[in-house]
């Protein structure tokens, strides 16, 4: 019996003791990443407003909607202790879905001013949003990667039975971008 | 004991399933060089010019520049496509991910072809976003137009040199780090090396694991030796070694399945998750003088610009 006290150890470390909070921890990081990512993209928006005012004056009120939607979409962060309540991944997702409708309608209006698109910094601008936008995709697709690793692995054995009695693991919420193609960048075009 | 045999199962199951997972994934080019010419569009002579440049970058800054054609994106769009080739390939040294990549897709449709610069993390204050994009649109996009794709990506290749020789200091004292890190890793370890990084680790557990079983067996041999007139009636009879085995068999099975798992990578590593693809096609060689595998690096986030050729 004396034997049984070496296996017990070894018999819960291949039960989720250590794996769970692991792939916890995981999930979480990538989930910073996220938020860094669209924080990035937020700090990208003030000069992108402040170019186009300047050459466009008269989108004025498409500007405001900008300005507006990126206060209301950095109000709401989501820390990694929230992730496994659905309604704040979701309100997190929601106001950057908005703020993704509004750029994308203001990108759309520069197309009819053609002394902004001629200007280089614009044109470093919006290249910089477009490789902003494809790491918040990269870091989204990330996450959710390592929330399903999680998932599946608090849900089934072995390492369930660590995540349930030791651990009292939730499942956390992947990230949805909420409207059809609101995870894809606005298109924006180089002009060939 | 039971629950223990289920545990034992399910855990080897578990090995089974992330070994065959990967396999079925997508997959790249083979990571054969600086230049890795898949599309077979450049010529030779060009191939040979542009890899002497890559290898003297590498050398003289310790950066990775990687060009590549890519015959087939398997569906996947540039940008999505671009990054995991950085992370299958180990592109740039492990910790500073420095590496980028340049590539092109010929063989897709018009506007669809690329080219597509792809910035490792530790790159991106570098080669920006709005670098890149320049790279791209003026230097890069009027050759392909004319469909001149070796012109065009020696033309990239210029201009990404010249910025990734301009650097700033404390980036160059940790890739200095990094390097001596590489070279003294790969240098003992030599074609063995080429395992992963996971395997030690899995053999210095199983080290451990063994010595807990032997040190209590050779101690019951060694008791048995000295005494074993004496005790040999008094309990049921000692089978020595092979009854010792028998009795820490799921030890032994439990500790091999957790050695098999960790060489197979996996999620729980954190920021080393993603290395090892280069290492498999380690020459042995050092990180400056030449050698042409990725530096275990990898972490590519996204970064960088596309153009449509």
């Amino acid at each position: 019996m004396r034997r049984l006290a070496f296996l017990a150890p070894l018999a819960l470390a291949g039960c989720g003791i250590n794996s769970v909070p692991a792939a916890e921890e995981n999930a979480k990081a990538r989930w910073a990443d996220v938020q860094a990512q669209y924080q990035r993209r937020a700090d990208l928006i003030p000069n992108l407003v402040s170019t186009v005012k300047g050459a466009a004056n008269a989108e004025q009120t498409t500007l405001t909607q900008v300005t507006e939607a990126r206060s209301r979409a950095t109000a709401i962060q989501v820390t990694g202790d929230d992730l496994s309540d659905p309604a704040k991944v979701k309100a997190f997702a929601d106001a950057q879905g908005q703020l993704n409708g509004s750029l994308s309608r203001l990108l759309a209006t520069t197309e009819a001013y053609p002394q902004l698109q001629s200007q280089g910094r614009f044109a470093d601008l919006q290249s910089q949003l477009e490789g902003t936008e494809n790491r918040i995709s990269v870091a989204v697709r990330d996450y959710n990667a390592a929330v399903q690793a999680y998932n599946t692995r608090i849900r089934t054995f072995p390492d369930a039975v660590g995540a349930k009695i030791v651990h009292g693991a939730k499942p956390l919420t992947p990230f949805q971008a909420t409207t059809p193609n609101a995870d894809k960048a606005p298109t924006v075009d180089f002009g060939k | 004991m039971g629950i223990l045999f289920r545990c034992l199962a399910a855990v080897l199951l578990a090995a089974g399933l992330s070994a065959a997972g990967p396999a079925a994934a997508q997959t790249f080019p083979k990571f054969t060089g600086l230049v890795v010419d898949a599309a077979d569009v450049i010529p030779p002579a060009q191939e040979a010019a542009l890899t002497a440049k890559l290898e003297l970058l590498q050398r003289e800054t310790k950066r990775q520049l990687v060009m590549a054609t890519i015959p087939d994106l398997q569906g996947y769009p540039l940008d999505d496509y671009g990054y995991r080739l950085g992370r299958a390939w180990g592109v740039g040294l492990r910790d500073v991910n420095n590496g980028a990549i340049l590539f092109v897709a010929p063989n897709e449709p018009a506007g669809q072809r690329g080219p597509r610069i792809e910035v490792g993390t530790g790159l991106e204050g570098i080669v920006t976003d709005a670098f890149a994009a320049r790279v791209i649109r003026e230097r890069m996009m009027p050759l392909l137009r004319e469909n001149d794709v070796p012109g065009a990506l020696s033309a990239g290749a210029d201009a990404l040199v010249a910025q990734l020789r301009a650097a700033p200091e404390e980036a160059q004292a940790r890739t200095d780090a990094a390097a001596v890190e590489f070279d003294r890793a790969h240098r003992r370890g030599g074609a063995g090396a080429g395992g992963g990084g996971g395997l030690p680790v899995g053999l210095i557990f199983f080290g451990i694991v063994a010595a807990v079983v032997l040190v209590p067996l050779l101690g019951a041999r060694g008791r048995r030796g000295v005494s074993g007139t004496r005790y040999r009636s008094s309990g049921r009879r000692r089978g020595g070694l092979g009854e010792a085995v028998a009795d820490n068999l799921p030890i032994i099975l439990w500790a091999a399945s957790e050695a098999a798992r960790s060489r197979g990578g996996g999620w729980g590593g954190g920021g080393g998750g993603w290395s090892g693809g280069g290492d498999g096609s380690d020459p042995g060689g050092g990180w400056t003088d030449g050698g042409f595998s990725g530096g275990g690096g990898g972490s590519f986030g996204g970064g960088g610009a596309s153009g449509e050729w």
